[in-house]
């Protein structure tokens, strides 16, 4: 294999990285606040439809991406309102977020524009174009999350609240601090990150909303933030494993293997998500989530 | 001089429960002040109060005089109140630094109020003997150490007046006697120290007054030098207690339960019981004291069958019991049955009903119904007998488990154990979260079980239950038993040297 070949498959392992990064933070500052979010899909789906919905509308990405990230943020507050507030079940409540995200843009977006759910083609300045390395200014964004995530959590006086109530918010109450504040910012943060990421897949890497282009985007971030044991640095070694092998598989595929003949399709694309059950099944060890997480703080009597 | 602290006329209701009657307190500045009570008197509820945590529905707080609302913690932290709660309000991954920090960051990044909270831990340290490694992992620490660094949290935030709930729950000893003295000296500094805790020894030993509350109301006041712990027992319970309950000496019968070289191992792999040989007596009951978490547990449950050790033989009337028999199941089957330390985990069902829990794990008996159907009808009769013979209240076999006060479901399991007729019976931490006069009850009740012949293995981290109850005393310490004294041949300091590890051969 040669430098060329090389190059091209770290260039698409990063652009494959990107969205599951970008949701993969949006899971650590939720969950390091204590509040479970499996809704990351849902939310990445919804920003996606609603940038690409934007930046047609508006003729402009940047506007496109607003949308995306407003629209992550609602249902990140819809989430963090039947979790905080409500003290629902979290899993429930995200799962019901991954369900609305995929029935209403598909609706929507047929209702809208008759293209079975599609959005219409985005061109020139609807989409972000590279303005590095032939990269978009999203892709900077959201790697500038990493070091940003791991300052602030580590060495703010927010980060240490945020990631106290995650571990005992009856600390952080008797600490005379709000939990439900604290959780909520940290839900908002959340939904941000997620909205980045679903604008990216639908104005930075392709050209235009399709129902269900997520593609289990979020579930792999989840995975990924397991394997990363919730911290900033290994989230982004981690999204990239799984970027590289999403991107190896794309170039794996039409290869003879000897005695086996050609690899069919379905196999390949099958690869990241058996190595995610492998990796998370033995090879990282113990990973002890934020222990209140998943948890709804009630004062105890 | 005004009062540090008073409270007048506070009111607070949960629902239906009334947890704070018309509860006036008033503690003078420089004092040790005491409030005892059972479970559910309303103590912590009022101390809760005090600190913010939560509202009162109608009364006044005076914090030196001046009429203050305190509405949050930071109402509380800000007039000088500070709290160590009885579970500690610490964030065990986080280092001893950032736990003090939490709250009281001294700016928007952690760098600058780090140094400040490093130079005061040492002064603190200095000043009071409050010695401390500020970054080592909190969850790394000996519950000792833990409380340490609330305390240090709480004089950090520039406590005047610390309010301690049960601090002693989880020490040994000699660590309560540092607390001790570490009270005694913020005392000799001015400050005034609150002290809940249902000990009375505790009370009588440091506290200048007590308060007594029972069932949400404040019944008295005294000074400790004033009063007696049988008078406070009265005050608390509402009528005449025996703290200490009679046992006539008998000469136990032969061995039932041999225990030989036991080690057992956690789910994690850590050694939590190490060579543990000892044998019971049909006839005695033998005590194990230590600190939680030294083992004895594990080796009940191991005794049980509910953990296979990795060593080690038990034996049961003499009969070695085979791993393959070696179950709670059988167990039970055989004549050793088990009262857990951890009812509403290992011994109850909190979501049943009363009479449902009463028969968990005897549900096969073929008496109790018709084949695999059980006879609900003949379940709550049999429940309803055995509710008058224990004065279990409210006599309600319909209610669910949960409803009860810990007393009361305590002395159902109990009912439902020694109702099986055992050879041997294993207790755990039998009146842990049980008011006074349930206490009183069930243990009359093991003494009748022991003077009738059974083989009694009691565990507990009440060290007054073990001297009045046992006939020998084991103690443990780190998974070894480490000594063995007659309940009339030793005392508190002795047993607590054997529990901190320092042994006969040793000293």
């Amino acid at each position: 294999m040669d430098l060329g070949i090389i190059a091209t498959l770290f260039d698409s392992a990063l652009r494959l990285s990107i969205p599951l990064l970008a949701a993969c933070l949006a899971g650590l500052w939720s969950e390091r606040s204590g509040v479970v979010d499996i809704g990351l899909e849902g939310k990445m789906l919804v920003a996606a439809f609603a940038a690409a919905v934007g930046a047609y509308a508006f003729d402009s990405a940047w506007i496109g991406l607003l949308a995306g990230v407003g629209a992550s943020v609602i249902f990140g507050l819809v989430h963090g309102f039947a979790s905080i507030s409500q003290r629902g079940n979290q899993i429930v409540s995200g799962v019901a977020i991954n369900m609305l995200a995929a029935g209403l843009t598909a609706i929507v977006g047929n209702a809208w524009y008759g293209q079975g759910g599609r959005t219409p083609p985005l061109e020139g300045v609807q989409r972000f174009s590279g303005v590095l390395l032939g990269h978009s200014a999203l892709v900077y964004i959201v790697l500038l999350a990493v070091p940003l995530t791991w300052f602030v959590l580590g060495r703010t006086r927010f980060g240490l609240r945020l990631r106290a109530v995650g571990e005992n918010p009856a600390a952080v109450d008797t600490a005379g601090i709000s939990v439900t504040g604290l959780r909520y910012t940290a839900v908002i943060i959340g939904g941000v990150l997620c909205g980045l990421g679903g604008a990216y897949l639908s104005v930075g890497q392709a050209a235009g909303f399709l129902p269900n282009m997520t593609a289990g985007r979020g579930f792999i971030a989840l995975a990924a933030l397991i394997f990363a044991k919730w911290r900033a640095w290994p989230a982004l070694g981690a999204c990239f494993l799984f970027g590289l092998l999403d991107a190896s598989a794309n170039q794996l595929q039409g290869v003879v293997l000897p005695g086996i003949g050609e690899v069919p399709v379905q196999a390949i694309q099958a690869l990241p998500y058996l190595m995610t059950v492998i990796l998370l099944a033995g090879v990282i060890g113990t990973a002890i989530p934020p222990r209140a997480a998943g948890i709804p703080y009630v004062k105890e009597r | 001089m005004s009062p540090a602290i008073e409270l007048i006329a506070i009111n607070k209701r949960f629902g239906d429960v009334h947890a704070n009657k018309d509860v006036n307190l008033t503690v003078e500045r420089g004092t040790i002040h005491g409030i005892v009570g059972e479970n559910g008197a309303g103590k912590s509820t009022l101390m809760s109060i005090l600190y913010g945590f939560y509202e009162a529905d109608a009364g006044e707080v005076r914090v030196n005089g001046k009429p203050i609302a305190i509405r949050s913690p930071i109402d509380a932290i800000c007039a000088g109140i500070g709290m160590v709660h009885q579970h500690f309000m610490l964030v065990e991954p986080l280092t001893v630094v950032e736990n003090v920090m939490l709250g009281a960051e001294g700016g928007r990044f952690l760098r600058a109020g780090e140094a400040k909270v490093r130079t005061e831990l040492a002064r603190l340290a200095k000043e009071y003997g409050l010695e401390i490694d500020v970054d080592a992992i909190v969850g790394e620490l000996s519950v000792g150490l833990q409380q340490r660094v609330e305390i240090l949290k709480a004089l950090y935030r520039g406590a005047d007046i610390l309010i301690l709930d049960e601090p002693t729950a989880v020490l040994t000893p000699p660590e309560a006697d540092a607390l001790f003295n570490l009270l005694r000296s913020l005392k000799e500094q001015g400050k005034t120290v609150i002290l809940i805790t249902h000990k009375l020894r505790e009370i009588m030993a440091i506290t200048d007054c007590v308060s007594v509350m029972r069932r949400g109301e404040m019944v008295a006041t005294v000074e400790t030098a004033n009063t007696s712990p049988p008078e406070l027992a009265e005050l608390m319970v509402g009528r005449r207690v025996l703290l200490q309950v009679e046992k006539a000496e008998k000469s136990p019968g032969r061995p039932l339960l041999e225990i030989e070289k036991l080690s057992v191992v956690d789910t994690r792999g850590v050694l939590r019981v190490a060579n543990a040989s000892l044998t019971v007596h049909a006839g005695e009951i033998v005590g194990i004291a230590g600190v939680a978490g030294n083992g004895q547990s594990e080796l009940l449950e191991a005794i049980a069958g509910m953990r296979r050790p990795i060593l080690g033989s038990v034996r049961l009337g003499g009969r070695e019991i085979r791993p393959s028999e070696h179950n709670p199941h059988q167990m039970r089957e055989i004549g050793l049955l088990h009262v857990p330390e951890d009812r509403l985990r290992m011994g109850l069902v909190p979501s049943f009903a009363a009479f449902e829990s009463a028969i968990l794990g005897f549900s096969h008996e073929g008496r109790l119904g018709h084949g695999p159907i059980l006879d609900h009808d003949r379940l709550i009769a049999d429940l309803s007998a055995k509710m008058e013979q224990y004065d279990v209240r409210p006599p309600a076999p319909r209610l669910k488990t949960s409803k009860f006060s810990g007393g009361n479901q305590q002395k159902i399991v109990l009912a439902r154990e020694i109702e099986r007729n055992p050879k041997v019976l294993l207790v755990g931490q039998p009146t842990r979260g049980v008011d006074i006069g349930a206490i009183e009850f069930i243990h009359r009740r093991l003494i009748a079980l022991r003077d009738a012949g059974v083989a009694i293995l009691l565990v507990s981290v009440e060290l007054d239950e073990i001297m009045n109850l046992s006939d020998r005393i084991l103690t443990m310490c780190g998974g070894q038993i480490t000594g063995e004294r007659k309940p009339s041949e030793t005392n508190e300091q002795d047993l607590g040297l054997l529990m901190a590890g320092v042994t006969d051969e040793a000293a």
